[in-house]
């Protein structure tokens, strides 16, 4: 049950490659996956200026409630929200119900593209969420933690 | 679930704090938040009521340092402790690593906290977990009010299978980092086990 989810630098790269082409073709400001709950898994674009680790945490929140209030309605889950704001909105989405990609973006382009691109990677996205849980569930001999010893721990403490 | 980024070399793991309405768990987070070390937190997030009542949760990530090369981060959550609140609770129980269990020491809570602890059990082993397998320690709240029951009484009703217990003030401070460093150590072990 305490399994994790373990990101490893080549399907990093794939990840951050998609997310990167997503906000070129639809010229977000910004895009963010995160984990379901609630880790930033990559962040591309404009977001020196935001608090991502709130970001993560707070987009988790959201699914998490949204996907409460569609489980007592009966559906599912809603895999898409949308957060309209003055200048700036937040397209929400749920890959392989795992991951959750965000879209910040501005005036600049329309939420019909950003929604259009988003379900175009969408399936990318999944294979490759896909392949990383069923790694995470074999973690084979090579975990890092297999070899920390009880003064790694404490020194963390002192 | 704790979550392993090899890319940034980082590990993050999440701890949740449950107890009974009005037992400390907020001011635990906001004690961590004031002692620690800019560099070493981020923001706290808090979604509560006007009064002050949690009504979603607080969040409070740390980053306490490096293990092997791997920065360690810990997410800690708080609760809403209120009854009615027990979808939201549910819901922040996903993915946990680790279990605050804050008790009110108050001798008119003793029935707040059993039934508290009832469901943290319960809405546990509906995601599949068991809380007697998971890194979990106990912390007996608000010692400084007179009208307390004695530690040896809260811990024979409350903690049956002696995991690790601390007595607490949580606004001064006392026992809230050794509560914390108590069930850290706990998921850090059991990551090593290859949790
Ligand atoms: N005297 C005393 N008061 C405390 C102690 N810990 C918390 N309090 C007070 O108890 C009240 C409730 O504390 P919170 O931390 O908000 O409680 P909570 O568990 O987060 O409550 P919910 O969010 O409703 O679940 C506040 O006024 C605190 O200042 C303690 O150790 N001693
Ligand atoms: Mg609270």
């Amino acid at each position: 049950m305490n399994s994790s989810m373990v990101i490893y630098e080549d399907e990093f790269r794939q990840i951050a490659d998609i997310c990167e082409r997503l906000r070129r073709d639809t010229s977000a400001k910004a895009v963010f996956l995160i984990d379901k709950d609630g880790q930033l898994i990559l962040a591309t674009g404009q977001y020196a200026h935001l608090d991502t680790t709130a970001l993560a945490s707070l987009t988790a929140g959201n699914i998490a409630a949204t996907g409460g209030l569609a489980d007592l309605i009966g559906e599912r889950e809603f895999s898409i929200l949308f957060h309209e704001g003055e200048h700036d909105s937040l397209h929400i989405s749920l890959v392989a119900s795992q991951v959750i990609l965000v879209v910040m973006f501005g005036e600049e382009t329309s939420v019909g593209l950003v929604r259009l691109r988003v379900r175009k990677v969408n399936e990318e996205l999944t294979k490759i969420v896909q392949e990383l849980m069923q790694k995470a569930k074999n973690p084979g001999a090579d975990s890092p933690f297999a070899e920390i010893s009880d003064e790694d721990i404490d020194i963390l403490f002192s | 679930m704790s979550f392993i980024n090899y890319a940034s070399r980082e590990i993050s793991c999440k701890i949740v704090y449950y107890g009974p309405g009005l037992c400390g768990k907020t001011t635990n987070l906001q004690y961590i938040y004031a002692k620690t070390n800019p560099e070493a937190k981020g923001k706290m997030i808090s979604l509560a009521t006007e009064t002050d009542r949690t009504l979603f949760f607080d969040f409070l990530p740390l980053a306490l340092g490096q293990i092997r090369g791997l920065k360690t981060r810990f997410q800690l959550y708080t609760v809403p402790g209120q009854v009615f609140y027990d979808a939201s609770r549910k819901l922040i129980l996903k993915g946990v690593d680790g279990v605050v269990f804050v008790a009110d020491s108050q001798i008119d809570r003793l029935e707040a906290n059993i039934e508290s602890l009832d469901n943290l059990r319960s809405n546990l082993f509906e995601q599949g977990y068991d809380l007697d397998k998971l890194p979990y320690v106990i912390q007996y709240n608000k010692r400084d009010l007179p009208n307390v029951a004695s530690v040896e009484e809260l811990s024979e009703l409350l903690n049956p299978n002696r995991v690790p217990e601390f007595s607490a003030v949580a606004p001064m401070g006392q026992g809230v980092f050794d509560t914390l460093k108590a069930v850290a150590k706990q998921v850090l072990v059991e990551l090593r086990k290859g949790g």
